[in-house]
């Protein structure tokens, strides 16, 4: 356990070295210049090269990104070129938008689409495994910018039930923040669960051939326990795969439905930060972005190890 | 039926209630771009930081006004000396910072050699490339020289980035502004919303509306969502004119259309062969047809240019019969200059007037014989190889900035357009203090522009307005990038 720990511990560390040079070069690459981009058409030469000094631009790139590497194990992630304050403070702001909207948007996704399923896959062939799999076909047919702007249509500007976007802060009281999420996390949700919902019954389905849960019903134990205790549990390994990957693409995949919302989060301050060429921005939200990603993996690797007992003493 | 008797029955109970209630105090204001700073000398030249703080946070000692004229504002009044050089300004008395300090000559000083100084970021800093000095008289005299007469110094000291700022402050004004306006900053949420709130301490007359909220919305569609939804009661410079339609059929708003200072261009590179050639740049010219790209690409919304000048000014003349559209004579223009085969490329900025326009000209050229490869290219690249190492053919764009003619007179401009009779014009004009003889000079230099084809001029970019219908005092026009929240109001 120990050792299999320690290995997943280095392969995770080695992962974000590999990532920061990587990220750092390609953003090295990229042509445009942030001082150009700010000051505009009308900008001098001289005024052009006293913003670069300011924002430390003219230095050489190694000493950038040893400057930029220790910083952030300093928690000192620079400041943003565009806003002039520190990213970090920039970062909390959007992981407070972000975050609860990608766990959000897990939970529906997770609340829909495992008991979805399930049910499919228990009740295969019938009339509702007919219908679970048809609505997941068009769960992950349609577009969710689509379905997104659909639910702003009627739950925002006919029905006014809800505001047509934006996010009023949490300072402004936990309900009001929660009701700004929760078409965003809806539009997010619906295409992840039916995907999920997909993956959970072929995997079930696949379980339920086994021969483990046939000689399971045939020492008498009843079709409802062999399903809940045996067949869910050996076929989540998948599913937690699935679901690890699908919290990191909520997590950061989230920029088309933060437009449609105008929510302030992850997604449109990486892409604002690109088209304004705030590269100390777009380098430390990525960064941090990789981060989040290969930590939820090493997170899903130890979830394996608790559903499946076998991981655990070969480990 | 009966849903649509019970939603005019509650549509009436709105307007009886609504009638009932005194004015509004609040407004909130959707915008496509968020400011990047608020301090509109240090923060770069995008126009959102102009739209937040001019005139709402910040004040200069003239102001442009919604017409485009100087008005007093910092400076109650002025004299200029007989050679145009010495202007001295009186300032208001009791004008205060938001933080409690008075304004004084200091300030003014202060704010005016930073702008102009060394290590000035201001993004205007040719503004102030003809003040010599700047003396503090006594507290509420400031004394500026100037190297030349200077026709339009009035004018300038009146751009968002000419406001007073106070030197205790000017180092967190970005993000902390404190200026001598009639509103000041609430709060800034990144990315979702920036809120004004009255001063109460202003020394001026007393706005009507109390907390102005300017939500930032990216996306047309969504905008138009958010303003339908009444989560919106303003946007000003609304840049999806295709969704107007839908706006339109709505009785609670009103759709204002009026003009900008950007003069959208077919920009070509005069100095690259074959584009040097003025046939040929005339043979490009009269291809153009203007209403088809303002129709299609514009919706109808903007107003042919012929040269280098917006329509809304008083020196403006239509020179578009100079550059009209004729595809025959476009044709034998290139046969004359002796081009055939002629292929250019067109960069296109991610502004949707630039992409909707692209393909109409690339049609139009393709009609007289010339190939255009099109390729989109982001605003970054754009201005790294397009406008700073004049790597293109053709590009389409709009100059946003009020009395710019001067750019065609800049060697290292990226139209690389180069004439004798231009440049002395221009100079001419930044001399001459005398009105009449501007505008015989100014007309003088949109003729040069026009009849040396320096740029395939498209039209004058509009500035669309949607608002509820009961909200009062919205400028019509940008003459400069402004939004003064102090002049709207809430019809009772």
């Amino acid at each position: 356990m120990a050792s299999y720990l320690a290995g997943r511990l280095a392969s995770l560390l080695i992962s974000l070295v590999v990532a920061s040079i990587v990220i750092f070069l390609v953003i090295e690459v990229v042509p445009g210049d942030p001082a150009q981009f700010m000051l505009g058409l009308n900008a001098q030469p001289d005024t052009l090269a006293a913003l670069r000094t300011q924002l430390g631009l003219d230095e050489p790139a190694l000493i950038r990104y040893f400057t930029w590497i220790f910083g952030m194990l300093h928690g000192d992630f620079g400041i943003s070129y565009t806003y002039r304050t520190p990213v970090s403070e920039l970062v909390a702001q959007r992981i407070g938008v972000s975050a609860p909207l990608a766990l959000l948007s897990l939970a529906l996704t997770v609340i829909i689409g495992l008991p979805a399923g399930i049910i499919a896959a228990a009740r295969r062939n019938s009339a509702t495994d007919a219908a679970v799999m048809g609505a997941t076909q068009l769960g992950i047919a349609v577009p969710n910018f689509w379905f997104a702007i659909m639910l702003v249509w009627i739950f925002a500007v006919i029905l006014h039930w809800f505001p047509a976007g934006g996010f009023p802060g949490w300072n402004k009281g936990i309900w009001l923040g929660f009701k700004g999420l929760l078409l965003p996390s809806i539009a997010l949700a619906l295409p992840q669960a039916a995907i999920l919902a997909r993956v959970m019954r072929s995997s079930l389905l696949d379980t339920l051939g086994e021969d483990y849960i046939r000689t399971a019903r045939a020492k008498g134990l009843p079709r409802a326990q062999a399903l809940w205790k045996h067949a869910v549990r050996n076929a989540l390994i998948p599913v937690l795969t699935i679901v690890g990957l699908q919290f990191s693409f909520l997590l950061a995949g989230g920029i088309i439905i933060e437009n449609v919302f105008y929510l302030p989060g992850l997604g449109r301050l990486t892409f604002q930060g690109i088209t304004q060429r705030d590269l100390i921005t777009v380098k430390t939200v990525i960064m941090l972005l990789v981060f989040a990603v290969i930590f939820v993996n090493f997170l899903v690797e130890i979830a394996y190890v608790l559903v499946d007992p076998r991981l655990r003493r070969r480990a | 039926m009966k849903l649509f008797k019970a939603l005019m029955a509650a549509a009436a109970l709105a307007l009886v209630t609504g009638a009932a209630q005194a004015a509004r105090t609040d407004v909130t204001i959707a915008m496509q771009l968020e400011p990047p700073s608020l301090d509109p000398t240090t923060g770069g030249a995008a126009a959102a930081i102009r739209s937040v703080t001019y005139g709402n946070i910040f004040e200069g000692l003239t102001k442009i006004d919604s017409a485009g004229a100087v008005q007093p504002l910092l400076a109650k009044s002025w004299d200029i000396s007989d050679d145009g050089l010495t202007y001295t300004f009186h300032l208001q008395d009791g004008v205060k910072f938001q933080d409690g300090t008075p304004l004084t000559a200091a300030d003014v000083k202060y704010s005016l050699d930073t702008a102009r100084g060394e290590k000035s970021v201001n993004a205007q800093k040719q503004l102030f490339a003809k003040i010599a000095s700047v003396d503090a008289v006594d507290d509420h005299t400031v004394k500026v020289t100037l190297s030349g007469p200077q026709g339009d110094f009035l004018y300038n000291m009146g751009w968002g980035d000419a406001v007073i700022v106070s030197e205790k402050t000017a180092a967190s004004n970005g993000t902390n502004p404190v200026g001598t306006g009639p509103y000041k900053l609430g709060e800034w949420v990144k990315g979702d919303h920036v809120t004004l709130t009255a001063n109460p301490d202003y020394w001026g007359a007393k706005p009507a509306i109390q907390t102005a909220t300017m939500k930032f919305i990216s996306e047309p569609t969504a905008a138009v969502a958010a303003i339908l939804a009444g989560d919106v009661d303003y946007f000003g410079g609304f840049p999806a004119p295709e969704a107007l339609t839908q706006i339109k059929a709505d009785p609670r708003l009103q759709i204002i259309v009026g003009a900008t200072n950007g003069e959208t261009v077919l920009a070509m590179n005069n100095g690259k062969a074959p584009l040097d050639n003025v046939k040929v740049r005339a043979a490009i010219a009269h291809a153009i047809d203007r209403k088809a790209i303002i129709d299609g690409a514009q919706f109808g919304y903007g107003t042919p240019i012929g040269s280098f000048f917006p329509p809304s000014d008083p020196a403006y003349i239509d020179l578009t019969s100079v550059s009209n559209f004729d595809p025959e004579l476009s044709k034998k223009l290139l046969a004359e200059a002796g081009v055939s085969n002629l292929s250019l490329s067109l960069k296109l900025p991610p502004a949707s007037y630039a992409r909707a326009a692209g393909p109409i000209i690339q049609q139009e050229l393709a009609n007289v014989g010339i190939k255009v490869e099109i390729s989109n290219v982001e605003w970054a690249d754009w201005l790294s190889n397009v406008f700073k190492q004049k790597d293109y053919d053709l590009t389409i764009i709009s100059h946003v900035e009020p009395n710019d003619y001067g750019i065609f007179a800049r060697d290292d401009y990226y139209f690389a357009y180069k004439s004798d009779a231009y440049k002395k014009v221009v100079e001419e004009i930044g001399n001459t203090t005398d009105p009449k003889k501007q505008v015989e000079l100014k007309q003088e230099a949109q003729k040069i522009l026009a009849n040396d084809f320096a740029a395939g001029f498209l039209f004058e970019y509009p500035f669309i307005t949607i608002a509820s219908k009961d909200l009062k005092g919205l400028w019509e026009n940008q003459p400069i990038p402004a939004m003064p929240i102090s002049e709207m109001s809430w019809s009772e």
